[in-house]
């Protein structure tokens, strides 16, 4: 082969021959074949003719090499009992990173920057190209405009607080406007994320301003007492107030006695799905024989969700503190942090926490002193909600396209990188902090019996207050409305979207509702991810349902049939209902027939929820639900 | 299919009130097939790792929320499944449907028959001046091998499962885009000429829709001469090199117009290469 392939002009071409002798014929002289034929440096993959740009190596280089990785360089011979595809693997994670460095030095990842980038990290260009598509911060063309991209969020709390007229204002002052899905700035709407190009940082103007908790200093605060308390950019203040006594308290227990108060507590996570964190982190624990992962899921891309967001802000360290001690409790040695790239303020303030921690000893090798070792990296997503689903979230990290994996296996098994991972989001692990040290009887004291503890609650759409709120499990919808501010708009209530665009409606009769798993669930909705938004009567309900179901067509992954053409039909559905003003029986069964398809035959919980928010909107009458209205 | 009298350990499972005895590490689908129940499948295939996407195939799972895929999901001793419930058949007729009704499925022969079977109506999506969003594509004709005619894609995975790690190991392909936008391409959708193809055709062969196909059959498909009625297929070794991989030559009016590989061939699990798949011109003196 390799005979053959000098004969042909490609000196030492180890591969794809015939492929090769293929181009040169196809293509319109023999010598653009030779130039694009890499072969010769040893990589697996062919790469097209295109080169990155200086400015294009400089932004991919500094990437990697922050991360330790250098250019592929192998021995022939290695190659011969090391395939490719081992090879590709150990690096393939670090695609993300690098597509973000391409994309902000030229404001686009071009054929010639995904050559280079496939040459370093061994990933074919064809597989870069996929998982560059997949993402809504990621273009694949050249930019039509000159400099930074000003998103403008459209989801429900940004529609009703007239994101148009923002957009309109930046569009004047000469930006240009991408419109996309929620911002994660919900109590701050409408939202602007500005994405920088030609090497400018990303960033959000609003985070320019004063930060204000509501509750801030109040006696009755748990998760968020530090909060505009103390300085989230100083480890001697997060220390001064109570920080890594959790940590060092969990080093002195063990990690059975860690466990065993974990499940104790009754904590359930806070992503969405309620799973318990004590049986999920036992699972792990039991794992032996291969390395152990544990990751903070801060993706937040729910419509209508920030409080990640503002405890990432406000206490770094705490999100940081506590997953040491999830590392801790399931013998996991590697951390990762995987935050949404809308999120630069939360980016830097976990950056600048974990580089201040290592420095101390409170990470690394016998962290803090407990004995056991434990590091973070942080990834950024590049705008997927479907990357917060935790197996997709695994797949886009580890630099695949963000597609869910079927479950079983669980990630307590075959999580990232195919081994054992407790991934939970930081309000869960921001519990387990107060579990360790007041133990878990007293945490049990707030919340139910069933829903122990407190819960951190979004605000937003017309309420006076909108903001991040914390409250024990139990306090009703009513009285938290009325911590917030009560009704603002018209005054008068319309109807409140619990849980974001995977929750539903519930209407102004259900303000007796206890905020709790238990009756939220009875009651036929949910607290999910914690958003509470409230819509008073001249909101347009009908726009705010379609945008919903515009919403999940455009962030479903396409993997699988149920969603991929289900979120599409059901938002054309609703298109035509709006227009006509009123749904025909016929299609409203139809709704129903393809939501029953979605949530029973869909992958993930994506498809599961899609049609949810749409269908207690029609059963509530919010929107046109019969022929009559 | 799975050999139950030498493995060492067998898992029990009722299906449709009919227990079935397989092998461990056998797939529900795998049992599906012993009891001797017709399962749909689309992304589904014994030559490639699967990859549970279509969800045509699903089951009712005793114990379980959703539905679950049974050509992906291992049989565990003891499990009880349902084949042929109303949920079943409602989501099996759904998937039908959409896809029906977002792409041309006229050469989908494999799904004609359920369709039928569970009385999917991919067009009612449409009626009454509802605008569909369909994916409509034009043919990509780049070379004299074979076309590519996405407004047929499915999206079942098995050409980039084929092209990359199952069979050919090349990544010349992948999934681009997201959602219903998702489309198999290569980088930047250059031409499969300026890709990293090198043309063993694996991806054709795998393909359920006819969205890739062989210039041969598309060729004639064209001019309405596409008869494989009156096409006769015949076993023979390929002559190119000493491997030995079973070629079947589909000939039509005495001229090869395709060629496959059983997929059940130890040698080549259904795949081939350049030669073997299109090194036929000296048959006919060309
Ligand atoms: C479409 C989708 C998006 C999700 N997004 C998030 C997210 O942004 N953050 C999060 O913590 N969990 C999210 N989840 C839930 C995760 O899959 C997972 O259940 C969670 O991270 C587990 O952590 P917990 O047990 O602490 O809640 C999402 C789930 C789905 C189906
Ligand atoms: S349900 Fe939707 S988001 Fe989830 S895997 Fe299927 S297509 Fe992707
Ligand atoms: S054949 Fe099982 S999901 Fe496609």
């Amino acid at each position: 082969m390799a005979a053959e392939g000098a004969e042909n002009g490609a000196d030492g071409c180890q591969s794809g021959c015939v492929s090769f002798v293929l181009r040169g014929l196809a293509a319109e002289d023999a010598e653009s074949g030779v130039d694009g034929c890499q072969f010769d440096d040893m990589t697996d993959i062919y790469l097209g003719a295109d080169r990155a740009t200086e400015p294009e190596v400089a932004a991919v280089d500094a990437a990697l090499g922050a991360r330790g990785v250098d250019p592929v360089v192998r021995p022939e011979t290695e190659r011969l009992y090391t395939s490719g595809r081992s090879r590709r693997r150990e690096r393939r994670h670090f695609l993300l990173p690098a597509l973000h460095a391409l994309q902000n030095a030229a404001g686009w990842i071009s054929p010639g920057g995904i050559n280079y980038v496939a040459e370093v990290l061994d990933v074919p260009p064809a597989e870069a190209f996929g998982v560059a598509t997949f993402y809504d911060l990621f273009r694949t063309e050249p930019p039509d405009h000159e400099g930074d991209t000003f998103h403008v969020c459209v989801d429900a709390a940004c529609q009703i607080a007239g994101y148009d007229d923002l957009a309109a204002s930046v569009r004047a002052s000469g930006g240009h406007v991408h419109l996309g899905p929620c911002l994660g700035q919900c109590e701050r709407a409408p939202a602007l994320f500005v994405q920088g190009s030609g090497g400018r940082r990303d960033y959000v103007p609003a985070d320019d301003e004063p930060f204000e908790l509501p509750q801030a200093g109040e006696e009755s605060l748990r998760l968020l007492r530090r909060i505009g308390v103390a300085d989230p950019s100083s480890l001697e203040s997060y220390l001064a107030h109570g920080g890594y006594q959790a940590l060092r308290r969990a080093g002195e227990m063990g990690a059975e006695a860690v466990l065993e108060a974990v499940a104790a507590s009754g904590l359930s996570g806070r992503g969405g799905a309620a799973f318990p964190t004590g049986i999920k982190w036992r699972a792990v624990a039991a794992e032996t024989g291969r390395p152990k992962h544990v990751v903070a899921n801060c993706d937040e891309s729910e419509p209508g969700t920030f409080k990640d967001r503002i405890v990432m802000e406000q206490d770094p360290f705490a999100v940081i503190e506590t997953m040491a001690i999830a590392g801790l409790a399931t013998g996991a040695a590697n951390g990762w942090i995987y935050i949404r790239g809308e999120y630069p303020l939360a980016t830097a303030r976990l950056q600048d926490a974990i580089d201040a921690a290592r420095a101390a000893g409170l990470l690394g090798p016998d962290a803090a002193g407990t004995g056991h070792d434990f590091d973070i990296a942080i990834w950024r997503g590049a705008g997927a909600y479907i990357c917060g689903e935790e197996t997709a979230l695994f797949n886009s990290l580890e630099g695949f396209r963000g597609e869910p994996r079927n479950k079983p296996p669980f990630p307590t098994t075959h999580g990232l990188f195919g081994e054992p991972t407790a991934i939970n989001n930081p309000e869960t692990l921001l519990n387990v902090g107060d579990i360790i040290l007041e133990g878990p009887d007293a945490y049990r004291s707030r919340g139910t019996e069933r829903s122990p503890g407190t819960k951190l609650l979004c605000l937003s759409g017309k309420v006076g207050r909108p903001g991040l709120y914390e409250v024990p499990f139990g306090t009703s919808l009513g009285d938290l409305l009325d911590l917030a501010g009560g009704v603002a708009g018209n005054g008068e209530l319309q109807a409140v979207l619990m849980g974001g665009a995977a929750g539903s409606f519930v209407g102004p009769d259900s303000l007796s509702l206890p905020l709790t798993l238990e009756d939220t669930r009875a009651a036929g909705t949910t607290l999910g991810s914690g958003v509470v938004m409230a819509f008073d009567t001249s909101d347009d309900m009908t726009a705010v349902v379609v945008r919903i179901a515009e919403f999940f067509r455009n962030e479903s992954c396409g993997q699988c049939v149920p969603c991929r053409v289900g979120a599409v039909r059901q938002h054309e559905t609703l298109v035509q209902m709006q227009r006509r003003g009123s749904l025909s029986p016929a299609r409203r069964t139809l709704i129903d027939e393809m939501a029953e398809v979605m949530v029973d035959a869909s992958i993930c919980g994506l498809g599961h929820t899609a049609a949810s928010a749409v269908r207690s909107a029609l059963d509530l009458g919010l929107i046109a639900s019969a022929p009559s209205r | 299919m799975t050999d139950t009298t030498i493995t060492e350990t067998a898992v029990t499972i009722t299906i449709d009130g009919q227990p079935v005895e397989v092998a461990e590490g056998s797939t529900i689908h795998a049992a599906c097939v012993e009891a001797g129940i017709d399962t749909p499948t689309l992304c589904w295939a014994e030559n490639l790792t699967p990859v549970n996407v279509c969800r045509v195939c699903v089951v009712e799972l005793e114990g379980s929320r959703a539905l679950v895929p049974s050509c992906s999901r291992p049989a565990e001793e003891g499990m009880v499944v349902q084949t042929d419930t109303p949920r079943v058949r409602h989501s099996r007729r759904m998937v039908l449907e959409f896809l029906g009704s977002g792409v041309d499925l006229s050469q989908a022969d494999d799904l004609h028959h359920w369709i039928k079977a569970y009385g999917a109506d991919p067009d009612r999506y449409g009626t009454d001046g509802h605008p569909v969003e369909r994916v409509e594509e034009p043919v990509k004709v780049q070379d004299e091998l074979y076309i590519r005619d996405y407004s047929k894609c499915v999206l079942c995975y098995k050409c980039v499962e084929a092209c990359g790690d199952d069979a050919q190991h090349t990544f010349a392909i992948a999934v681009a885009g997201r959602g219903f936008d998702a489309r198999i391409s290569t980088e930047f959708d250059v031409t499969l000429p300026d890709s990293a193809c090198v043309y063993c055709g694996n991806c054709v062969g795998v393909c359920p829709t006819g969205a890739l196909q062989f210039k041969t059959e598309y060729d004639l498909r064209e001019v309405g001469e596409w008869r494989p009625d009156d096409q006769t297929v015949t076993r023979t070794v390929c002559s190119y090199c000493g491997v030995g991989c079973n070629l079947d030559l589909h000939v039509q009016d005495e001229r090869i117009v395709k060629v496959t590989s059983p997929a059940d061939h130890s040698v080549t699990s259904g795949h081939l290469c350049i030669k073997g798949r299109f090194g036929w011109q000296y048959v006919h003196g060309e």
